[in-house]
């Protein structure tokens, strides 16, 4: 009897559970399903048919596309692309590694002023963040009229449509997301850690390299790559900073679903963009655990 | 507070002239009397009023509030489920990595995924297929604001009412939607942000006779500099940034990393 009540009882709550999970996950677990994994399906199956004539794709099964992706062509831009977003995030670090220290030797209360200084650009509209540039670096554009007015220059500078102004632009729109994990990897070291070494007779210098760099080694990693997965896939910063010179693996892509219509070829370039992006979050979950583990033991 | 610094200042006041510079620039020649997009010949609201008297302008700007309020319903609802879900019910890293995959996929993946699927149903593109898939990345950002606050509460006040026989839904109604509320506000005015501000997605899963604010100033920019633009980029910054610094008396920064 009394075990027949202990199973019910059990059988009830495991009832709950279920019902739970299922009001809780299924709406939101089906949305990314139908709308997102699915999808990425059809980007993954397509990779393997014949572009249709007016756009969308035949059942044709082939593997042209991923040899014509080979093409020098197709490589050089992957190449430059990838040179381009890794500068941007090389400088992003470099910049932003310094300014998410500082705020770490703020107070509490300026810290997070300064967060939400450092994150409330990159919360707005982003197409504006880019145009603003054109504004300041436009040949009569304030820039130029400053240095022309100082006397630094006589004639005004060419400063856009090349491949630094690229680098800039996308330097510009996403150094927040480089301070931010930088910033929360370090305001969590142990300040005793770096005390234990400086006891130990390291110089300051010696504790920062030694303890605070590689534990702040997680927070670089993600930072670089949050800088670097939107610039590499960025199709707006080349077009409108770049003047449709600078072609990137984004503007590719684009092209081949919004002009050219060749829907299996930008399946391809995106299938390989994903790719390449998954392997680095990949490497960063590795890295991220040989950190945290000598950490703990 | 900044005598601590010491050389760091320099880093720190260069990102934030770096960020502001190009922003005060935009303003300051929104204000701009002439036409001409360069030079600075006088102070006006002139633009402002010319923005009032663009059709185009208006008709996009009521196409981007009517995807953002409903896409922002649609992402809070899915979200905060999602967050209570994965939070409470069903821990699991593989879940919740999907969970979240939609906000920091690349958004060409995502729109190149969405196109293609609504070109398969036959669905034709407007405003309904952009709320769709707005709602898809801003579910996730709201997951992971709710989900960072739901692992900071205890749940044993959650335990203890489903222990006196109250029912999943009236424990979610009655005990955890309260204390995670100010997450929910601040999801929610997430949501309404980036979807006001999102061009990619919207461009390609848009129809051609319903363009949204992002698109409209996206066809404009490609024609150079024009106060006009100006006017309406300083609105557009202003309001994104009062939006997030409203949701942000929510939540401290530090929450969302």
């Amino acid at each position: 009897m009394a075990q027949v009540l202990v199973r019910a009882e059990r059988d009830a709550v495991k009832r709950r559970a279920l019902l739970a999970r299922t009001i809780f996950l299924l709406p939101g677990l089906s949305y990314i399903t139908i709308f997102m994994l699915i999808p990425l399906g059809f980007i993954f199956f397509y990779t393997f048919l014949t572009r249709g004539t007016y756009g969308g794709v035949e059942y044709i099964f082939t593997l042209e596309n991923y040899t014509r992706a080979l093409d020098s062509l197709y490589i050089q831009i992957l190449i430059e692309s990838i040179l381009i977003a890794a500068s941007a995030t090389l400088l992003a670090l470099l910049i932003g590694f310094p300014a998410a220290y500082a705020i770490t030797k703020l107070s509490s209360n300026w810290q997070n002023i300064f967060l939400l200084l450092i994150v409330l650009p990159f919360w707005t509209n982003f197409l504006i963040r880019t145009y603003a540039w054109i504004v300041l670096l436009n040949t009569q554009g304030f820039l130029n009229k400053g240095l022309i007015n100082i006397g630094v220059i006589d004639q005004p500078l060419e400063l856009l449509y090349k491949p630094g102004a690229v680098i800039l632009g996308l330097l510009y729109a996403y150094l927040p997301l480089m301070i931010l994990p930088i910033y929360s990897a370090l305001v969590r070291i142990d300040p005793a850690m770096r005390e234990a070494a400086i006891n130990l007779g390291a110089s300051p210098a010696q504790a920062f390299r030694q303890v605070t760099l590689p534990l702040a080694l997680p927070g670089v990693l993600v930072g670089s790559i949050f800088v670097f997965v939107p610039s590499v896939g960025n199709f707006i910063v080349p077009e409108l900073l770049g003047g449709g010179k600078t072609v990137m693996v984004g503007n590719l892509i684009r092209d081949q679903f919004l002009k050219a219509r060749d829907w299996p070829f930008g399946s391809v370039l995106a299938i390989c963009m994903v790719v390449m992006l998954l392997l680095l979050f990949f490497i960063q979950a590795r890295v991220n655990k040989s950190v945290l583990g000598e950490k703990n033991g | 507070m900044g005598s601590k610094l010491g050389w760091l200042k320099l880093p720190l006041y260069g990102v934030l002239l770096f960020l502001y510079l190009p922003i005060a620039v935009l303003i300051f020649m929104s204000f701009n009397q002439s036409d001409a997009p360069f030079t600075w010949s006088g102070f006006s609201t002139r633009w402002y009023g010319e923005l009032l008297a663009s059709p185009e302008i208006l008709i996009g700007f009521k196409n981007t509030l009517l995807v953002a309020i409903v896409a922002t319903l649609l992402a809070v609802i899915l979200g905060t489920l999602l967050a209570v879900g994965l939070a409470r019910y069903q821990r699991s890293a593989a879940l919740e990595a999907i969970a979240l995959t939609p906000a920091i996929f690349p958004d060409l993946a995502l729109a190149i995924g969405l196109l293609t699927l609504f070109t398969n149903l036959n669905y034709a593109l407007g405003l309904d297929s952009v709320i769709i898939s707005h709602a898809l990345f801003c579910a996730a950002f709201v997951t992971a604001i709710v989900r960072g606050r739901l692992h900071q509460l205890d749940s044993s006040l959650e335990q203890a009412a489903a222990d006196l026989g109250d029912t999943t839904v009236g424990t979610f109604f009655r005990i955890t939607l309260p204390s995670i509320k100010p997450a929910v506000i601040a999801g929610a005015l997430l949501s309404f942000t980036l979807s006001l501000d999102e061009f990619v997605i919207a461009f390609f899963t848009n129809g051609p006779s319903t363009p949204t604010l992002p698109i409209v100033i996206y066809s404009m920019v490609r024609f150079g500099v024009s106060p006009e633009i100006n006017a309406l980029a300083t609105l557009v910054l202003l309001t994104s940034a009062l939006i997030i610094i409203i949701a942000q008396r929510n939540l401290k920064v530090k929450d969302q990393i």
